[in-house]
């Protein structure tokens, strides 16, 4: 086994991956603030195969990093089988694989946090926040573009207690635009998926009045209205054909579909959905794992300016301690890569990067893998 | 299966005739060992496709297991579907199997019928086979590829059947729902278009035999080309059909990635019984829940539901050979 240290300029890294679109997103916020490298991030290599399964939800992100870091460090082989968050963690802590990528952290009412420790060789297993990713509440309103939304005002929209663009209670919200007497169609996701979970997690925090389910996957007991489409894809296209049409897609999918996105205003004034809000509502989370593990608490309610509430941050799940320390060291090399050099490629792929003090965490976090 | 094997020992012992005596006891000996080893493998296939059969049905039951006794609805009388509260009930998903796959037989059936007929009776042959090779191919178009057309192209282009057939929404199949796409007609008309060449191909090679001296006979009695097939083709092919459609049946209940993308999923609320709202069929929704399995209560819910479909396939198919039998008998 062959380990290599290689520096590497990061922007030079954000370059190749050939996604990074604004002027802003090159200038290495994401790795300077925090982190304890200042201009440069250094790619550490380790040859050899990693194997690990689970979220489907960081799939581009992860096969983005996958394709960057191969690409400087050759002999490294790095699989990752998007195969959902609970089969990640089930062949994680069957040590089938090297690490998960997770959701939601484990979670110990399930036992999840123990079976894991005990496949860790009595160690605990670390959750490593690593990609934030935004929902917006995409729509289509002839003639309208711009709208502004309250929590309370989408939880009424998805349960069916608003069903007319034209209610005095979104005209009240939007006094500047024109709102059309079209009926409103709710489109959600029908297949089981993290995004419709946090979407339902953030109804329940922010607008806890109008929104009693409990938040689950499986959107059979959301009591959201309308229609369920399968994936994204799916729910984003019935939007763009649909007059009148609202729902909930990850943000890439709003983008690509050129959709209109709802500004949210959680309390203080609405905010647009972009990469630096949705990385600011990630800043207002509270770590609430112990040691090294780094499980959030996200506060969806959050009333700091400029943060858009509304996301889902993705873990990957790994062990604190290896028994095959070659193996500790792949995991290690790879994560800290995602973490520093990797977050500069997430916001030409519709995610946002780690803000800057969670970023620091994650980093000396993953450095106490061994 | 046996006997087929051994009406072809005596067509293969009688080749090696020049010399009699000695080849005769040489392959005579030879012709029994192949034999019995071509029964035993006959037998094992036939056998390893029962015990396969009875595996899947095992695994089911097994897994199925845990859930149904946490179950705190009736699994076969309720609407509710809700893991996290264990309760599980099925009857919104076995409504929109049977709907769905009714609306494909209601459509598919009297087409390939059709098409069969014309290709085995009307075309002349130079057409037949271009035709029959045509319908063939749409038995290889994979079944995503019909799902994404089926949304994005086909039902836009069903609206205004939807529309003018919703304007008697007195009679509560065609009851509107508010649906723009995606609705069971929509996934039924798709699953039609899916099963039509597995119809069709069985019910072609049967019209096909029908016994000349039959047709001969109609047509001396001065039959039309239309009173022919009424007296002879159909008649003579009826089991065929029946066993076409069942196959078709069967492809259309199981259907699983056209339907998770075509169908759009109902919200939670009063059940609906019109062919214009969405649903979800047993085989989409395990599909639209299948990547997240976690706990084996969760599981073992959507497999209980994939137990009833297998159920359900026995159930259809025996139904079809009584009528299948019945209509020999007649």
């Amino acid at each position: 086994m062959m380990t290599g240290l290689l520096t590497v300029a990061a922007v030079a890294i954000a370059g190749c991956s050939s996604t990074s679109t604004t002027a802003g997103s090159n200038t290495g916020s994401p790795i300077t603030g925090g982190a304890k490298t200042s201009a440069a991030a250094e790619v550490n290599c380790s040859s050899g195969t990693l194997n690990a399964e689970g979220s489907t939800a960081q799939t581009n992100a992860i096969t983005q990093w996958i394709n960057d870091y191969t690409k400087h460090c050759t002999g490294a082989t790095i699989n990752y089988n998007p195969t959902g968050s609970g089969a990640g963690i089930k062949n994680f802590t069957a040590g089938q694989v090297d690490f998960a990528g997770s959701d939601s952290a484990l979670n110990p009412a399930k036992g999840e946090v123990a079976a894991a420790a005990q496949r860790c060789g009595g160690s605990p297993a670390l959750d490593l926040p690593m990609v934030t990713g935004p929902i917006a509440v995409a729509f289509k309103l002839q003639g309208v573009d711009k709208l502004t939304l309250t929590p309370d005002l989408v939880a009424k929209i998805f349960t069916g207690k608003i069903t007319s663009w034209d209610d005095p209670a979104l005209k009240a919200a939007n006094s500047g635009a024109h709102l059309p007497a079209t009926k409103i169609t709710v489109f959600f996701r029908s297949d089981s998926s993290g995004t419709t979970e946090n979407f339902e997690k953030y109804l329940k925090a922010a607008a806890p009045a109008d929104y009693t389910a409990t938040p689950a996957k499986d959107s059979s007991q959301s009591g959201f209205v309308g229609q369920g489409k399968a994936k994204s894809q799916g729910v984003a296209q019935a939007i763009g054909s649909t007059q009148g049409g609202i729902g909930y897609v990850e943000y890439s999918f709003a983008v690509q579909d050129n959709l209109s996105v709802a500004a949210i205003d959680n309390g203080s004034g609405p905010v647009e959905l972009s990469k630096n809000s949705a990385s600011a509502a990630a800043a207002a989370a509270t770590v609430v794992g112990t040691g090294n593990d780094l499980s959030l608490n996200l506060d969806y309610a959050t009333k700091a300016p400029g943060a858009y509430p509304i996301i889902l941050v993705t873990y990957e799940i790994a062990c604190s301690t290896y028994t095959d320390p070659a193996v500790a060291t792949r995991v290690k090399d790879f994560l800290a890569y995602a973490a520093t050099g990797g977050q500069a490629a997430l916001a030409g792929l519709g995610y946002a990067p780690l803000p800057a003090s969670l970023q620091g965490k994650v980093l000396a976090s993953i450095n106490t893998i061994h | 299966m046996a006997a087929r094997v051994r009406v072809a020992a005596p067509e293969a012992a009688p080749a090696p005739d020049p010399a009699p005596v000695p080849p005769l006891r040489l392959t005579g000996s030879g012709t029994a060992r192949a034999d019995r080893l071509f029964a035993a493998v006959t037998r094992g296939a036939g056998g390893f496709v029962v015990v396969l059969v009875l595996l899947v049905a095992g695994f089911l039951a097994v897994k199925a297991a845990p859930a149904l006794r946490v179950d705190r609805v009736n699994f076969l009388t309720s609407r509710t579907w809700d893991v996290a509260g264990h309760r599980f009930g099925i009857v919104d998903m076995l409504w929109a199997t049977v709907t769905v796959s009714a609306v494909a037989m209601v459509i598919a059936l009297p087409l390939a019928v059709g098409v069969a007929l014309f290709i085995t009776q009307y075309a002349p042959r130079r057409l037949a086979r271009p035709v029959a090779h045509v319908v063939d191919l749409l038995a290889a178009i994979p079944s995503i590829v019909y799902g994404i057309w089926g949304i994005l192209v086909l039902a836009p282009l069903l609206r205004p059947v939807q529309d003018a057939l919703g304007s008697a929404h007195w009679i509560p199949l065609f009851g509107n729902e508010g649906y723009s796409t995606g609705t069971i007609f929509d996934g039924g008309v798709v699953l039609a278009v899916m099963i039509l060449p597995i119809i069709t191909a069985v019910a072609r090679d049967v019209f096909e035999r029908t016994p000349v001296a039959h047709l001969e006979a109609a047509r001396a009695l001065g039959a039309t080309r239309w009173e022919t097939i009424r007296l002879t083709v159909l008649p003579h092919g009826r089991s065929g059909i029946v066993s076409g459609a069942m196959l078709g049946l069967g492809r259309a209940l199981g259907e699983t990635v056209a339907l998770y993308l075509i169908l759009s999923k109902p919200p939670a609320g009063p059940f609906s019984p019109s062919l214009f709202a969405g649903g979800e069929t047993f085989a989409s929704k395990i599909a639209s829940n299948a990547a997240e399995f976690s706990t084996p209560t969760q599981t073992g819910a959507y497999l209980a539901a994939g137990l009833v479909l297998f159920a359900l396939t026995f159930v259809v198919n025996a139904v079809a050979r009584w009528i299948a039998r019945r209509g020999d008998a007649a």
